[in-house]
C-alpha cells in the first residue's frame, strides 16, 4: 500500500500549489488515495470538482495526525472518475455534488441520486456542460424503508423555528425514530459560479456570506488560501487580531448555543441568560470592529478594520463579566436532573463514526476524535499562544455541550492572551494583483470545525474557488444520532450539532 | 436554579428603551398598507420567519431580538410556528430556486390580511448573490412585499425601528 505521501511523490506536481503539495495523478493513483481513506489511514478533507477541458476531480486528505495533507487531482476526459464514496461512505455526499453541479460522474456510485439539485434550475450541471433542464424531472426517490406500523414524518424546507431551510424525512415506529434522511440545498446560492472571475475582493465578500455565523472563520480560511497562493507575507498584528476576532465569534455561537439547547429542552431561562452573554459579545466585536458579526473584517493580506483605540478596555470588561456569570450557568445546567435527563444519553455519535468521517469541531471532540485545526495544523499566532483542546468520549447531546462550555473557557483565555500580546505594526499588506498567480489551500477552526478553502488566482482574479463547511462531515452523523431516539429528541440533537445549511448548500 | 432566579428579582431589568419608528419604513408602508386591514389586525402581529436562502446572519440578528435587550414581545409583536397564524412574514435571503416554490406556498398558506418584509439587502435584490443560476432574485421578484429592512445583516435596533413601524403605522 502506498501511503498518502508516496502517492503524492508519484503524481506530477503542481509547481505553484501551495503551502501543501497538489499532484495530477493516473487513476490508480487516484484509487490508492481512495483506498488510504477506505482503510482509515487518511481522513478526508475535501472533494470537489472542476469544469474545463478535461474536467478535474480533486481530493484533499491528510494522514491521520495532520502530519501530511495532499490534494490529488484526476483528469476526467472521459466526464467519468472512480467512487470514493462507493469505498469511503464520508465522500457521497460530496460526489453526488460534484455529479449534479460539474457534470462529472462517480463511477460505481453506491448513490447516484442528484444533491443539492431539487430539480428548480434552469439547467443541469450548471458549473459544467450547462444542459438545458428537461421537464417534466424525475421524483426524487427517498431511502425505501419496510417494516410494520411505520409511518413517515416529513418537515422542512420551512421549519418552526427561525433557522435555515433544509427538509428532514423521519421514518418512525411510534415514538422511535427509525430512520432519519436528509435533503439538503435548499440554500444553495450557487457561490463557486460567483467566484469564478471575481476579483479578490469580491470572492473574498462572498467567502464571508457562506455560512453567516461563521463570517471570521471563512475570512480567515479563504484569506490563508489566496496568501498561500501568492506567498503573500501577512503582518503579525494582523494575525493576532483575526485570532481575537475568531474566538469572539466562538464565544458568541457557544453562548448562543448552549442556551438553546437547554431551549429545546425547554428550559428557557438558560435560553435568556446565555443570549445575554451572546449579546454582549457581539456588542464588545461591534465596539472593536464596527460590525456585530465582523462580516468582511477579515481580507486577504490583513485585516480591514483594526482594534478600535477603546478595544481593550471594552473586551477586559466583558472578559471580567463573563467569568462572573458563566461559571453559575454551568452550574445551573449541572445541577439540574430534568434537564441532564434530556441531555445524557441522548444523540449519541459513534466515536468510530465520527473517525471514519473525521467529525471536525466539537462533533468529534465530543466522541473522541482529537483534532482541532488550531493544533495540529498550527497557523499564526495559535502557535504562541497557550490553550488546550477539550475531547470527550461519551458522544451524547451532553458531552458536545460540555465540549462548548470548556471551549468557551479556553476562548476566554485565548482572548485574554491575544489582549496581552497584541504586538504594533500594520494591520494589513497591499497584494499586488498584476501578474499575481498561484493556487493555495487554506484552513480555519471556526466555531463548527474545521473550514477548508482552496484557490486558485490568475492575475489577480479568483479562477477557481472551492470552501468546504465542516458540515459536509457533520450532517451524516446526525442521521445516524438520532436512530432509536424519540422523534421530540430530535430538535435537542440536531441543536447539539448546529450544522450550516448554507454553508453546506453553497 | 434559586439563586439565579432571585438575582433575577434583584437586578433591574436589561431591556433598552425602544427605538423610535423608522421613517423610511413608515414612509413605505403608508403607501401599501390598507388601513382597514391595520385596525384589524390592531398592534399585535403574529411573525412567521422564512428563510429563503440567505447566509444564516439575518437569522442571528433576528433571534437576537427576542433577547433580554431589545424583547420584541413587549412591542406585541411574536414569532410563530406555521404561517397558518401569521399576520407578517419576515424573509430573508436571496430567495434561492429551490426556496421559490416553497416561499410562494408558505405565502398562499399566510391567511389575508398579511404583510410581507423583507430583510437584509439579499432579500432586497439578491444582494451579492444577484445573478447567479441558483437565484431568482430578491423577496419582491416571488411575493409582493410590504416593507424593507436594510443592511448586511441589518443590527436588531434596525429590525426593531423596522418592526415598530408596522405597528405604529396607523
Amino acid at each position: 500500500m502506498a501511503s498518502l505521501r508516496e502517492i503524492a511523490a508519484q503524481g506530477r506536481r503542481i509547481e505553484a500549489h501551495r503551502p501543501w503539495p497538489r499532484v495530477v495523478v493516473t487513476e490508480d493513483g487516484w484509487r490508492a488515495a481512495v483506498s488510504e481513506l477506505a482503510a482509515g489511514r487518511a481522513t478526508l478533507l475535501g472533494l470537489w470538482g472542476e469544469s474545463g477541458t478535461p474536467g478535474l476531480v480533486h481530493l484533499a486528505a491528510m494522514t491521520r495526525n495532520g502530519a501530511d495533507i495532499a490534494v490529488v487531482t484526476l483528469e476526467c476526459p472521459l466526464q467519468t472518475f472512480p467512487s470514493v464514496g462507493a469505498p469511503h461512505p464520508p465522500a457521497i455526499r460530496l460526489e453526488r455534488a460534484i455529479h449534479s453541479l460539474y457534470g462529472l460522474e462517480p463511477v460505481g456510485a453506491s448513490d447516484a441520486r442528484p444533491w443539492l439539485d431539487l430539480g428548480f434550475w434552469d439547467v443541469e450541471f450548471p458549473l459544467g456542460t450547462r444542459l438545458p433542464a428537461v421537464d417534466p424531472r424525475p421524483a426524487y426517490d427517498f431511502l425505501p424503508v419496510e417494516g410494520e406500523s411505520l409511518h413517515r414524518i416529513p418537515v422542512g424546507p420551512v421549519h418552526a423555528g427561525i433557522i435555515e431551510p433544509g427538509h428532514f424525512r423521519f421514518t418512525c415506529s411510534g415514538e422511535t425514530v427509525v430512520r432519519l434522511e436528509q435533503r439538503l440545498g435548499y440554500a444553495h446560492k450557487g457561490i463557486e459560479g460567483l467566484m469564478a472571475g471575481a476579483d479578490i475582493e469580491r470572492a473574498a465578500r462572498l467567502a464571508a456570506r457562506t455560512s453567516g455565523d461563521s463570517t471570521v472563520a471563512y475570512g480567515i480560511a479563504f484569506a490563508h488560501a489566496v496568501e498561500a497562493a501568492l506567498d503573500v507575507e501577512v503582518p503579525v498584528r494582523a494575525r493576532y487580531l483575526r485570532a481575537l476576532m475568531a474566538e469572539l465569534e466562538r464565544l458568541a455561537n457557544h453562548f448562543g448555543d448552549i442556551g438553546a439547547i437547554c431551549n429545546d429542552a425547554s428550559f428557557a431561562i438558560m435560553h435568556a441568560h446565555c443570549g445575554i452573554l451572546r449579546e454582549q459579545v457581539l456588542r464588545a466585536a461591534d465596539a472593536c470592529f464596527g460590525h456585530r458579526l465582523m462580516m468582511d473584517c477579515v481580507v486577504p493580506g490583513g485585516v480591514a478594520t483594526d482594534l478600535h483605540a477603546d478595544g481593550p478596555p471594552i473586551l477586559q470588561a466583558a472578559l471580567k463579566m463573563f467569568r462572573q456569570r458563566f461559571p453559575l450557568l454551568v452550574q445551573l445546567y449541572d445541577n439540574t436532573a430534568s434537564l441532564q435527563d434530556r441531555t445524557a444519553s441522548t444523540g449519541i455519535v459513534r466515536s468510530d463514526y465520527a473517525e471514519t468521517f473525521g467529525a471536525p469541531g466539537f462533533v468529534g471532540r465530543a466522541s473522541g476524535r482529537d483534532f482541532d485545526a488550531r493544533k495540529a495544523l498550527p497557523y499564526a499566532p495559535y502557535d504562541e499562544l497557550h490553550f488546550t483542546v477539550p475531547v470527550l468520549t461519551a458522544g451524547d447531546v451532553n458531552a458536545r455541550v460540555w465540549i462548548r462550555i470548556h471551549e468557551v473557557e479556553q476562548s476566554l483565555a485565548l482572548i485574554e492572551q491575544i489582549i496581552a500580546r497584541l504586538p504594533g505594526g500594520p494591520a494589513v499588506t497591499a497584494i499586488d494583483r498584476r501578474g499575481s498567480t498561484g493556487e493555495g489551500l487554506g484552513f480555519a477552526e471556526g466555531f463548527r470545525g474545521d473550514v477548508l478553502a482552496a484557490a486558485r488566482i490568475e492575475d489577480g482574479r479568483v479562477i477557481r474557488c472551492h470552501l468546504r463547511d465542516p458540515s459536509w462531515f457533520q450532517w451524516p452523523l446526525l442521521e445516524a444520532a438520532i436512530e432509536g431516539n424519540i422523534v421530540a429528541d430530535f430538535p435537542l440533537c440536531n441543536k447539539s450539532f448546529n450544522c450550516s445549511y448554507s454553508g453546506h448548500d453553497i | 436554579m434559586r439563586r439565579t432566579l432571585l438575582e433575577s428579582l434583584t437586578r433591574g431589568p436589561l431591556t433598552e428603551t425602544p427605538p423610535t419608528a423608522d421613517d423610511a419604513a413608515l414612509a413605505e408602508l403608508a403607501a401599501s398598507l390598507e388601513r382597514a386591514a391595520r385596525r384589524r389586525l390592531g398592534r399585535s402581529l403574529s411573525i412567521r420567519e422564512v428563510d429563503a436562502g440567505s447566509c444564516n446572519g439575518c437569522e442571528l440578528e433576528i433571534h437576537a431580538i427576542n433577547n433580554a435587550f431589545y424583547d420584541i414581545e413587549r412591542f406585541g409583536l411574536r414569532f410563530v410556528a406555521s404561517p397558518r397564524h401569521a399576520d407578517v412574514l419576515l424573509v430573508t435571503g436571496p430567495v434561492t430556486k429551490n426556496m421559490r416554490e416553497a416561499l410562494e406556498r408558505t405565502y398562499r398558506a399566510t391567511p389575508d390580511p398579511k404583510w410581507v418584509v423583507a430583510l437584509g439587502d439579499c432579500a432586497l435584490d439578491g444582494g451579492i448573490f444577484a445573478g447567479s443560476y441558483a437565484v431568482a432574485g430578491g423577496v419582491a421578484d416571488v411575493v409582493p412585499v410590504d416593507l424593507h429592512i436594510r443592511g448586511c445583516p441589518p443590527a436588531p435596533i434596525a429590525i426593531l425601528k423596522g418592526l415598530i413601524a408596522l405597528v405604529q403605522a396607523q
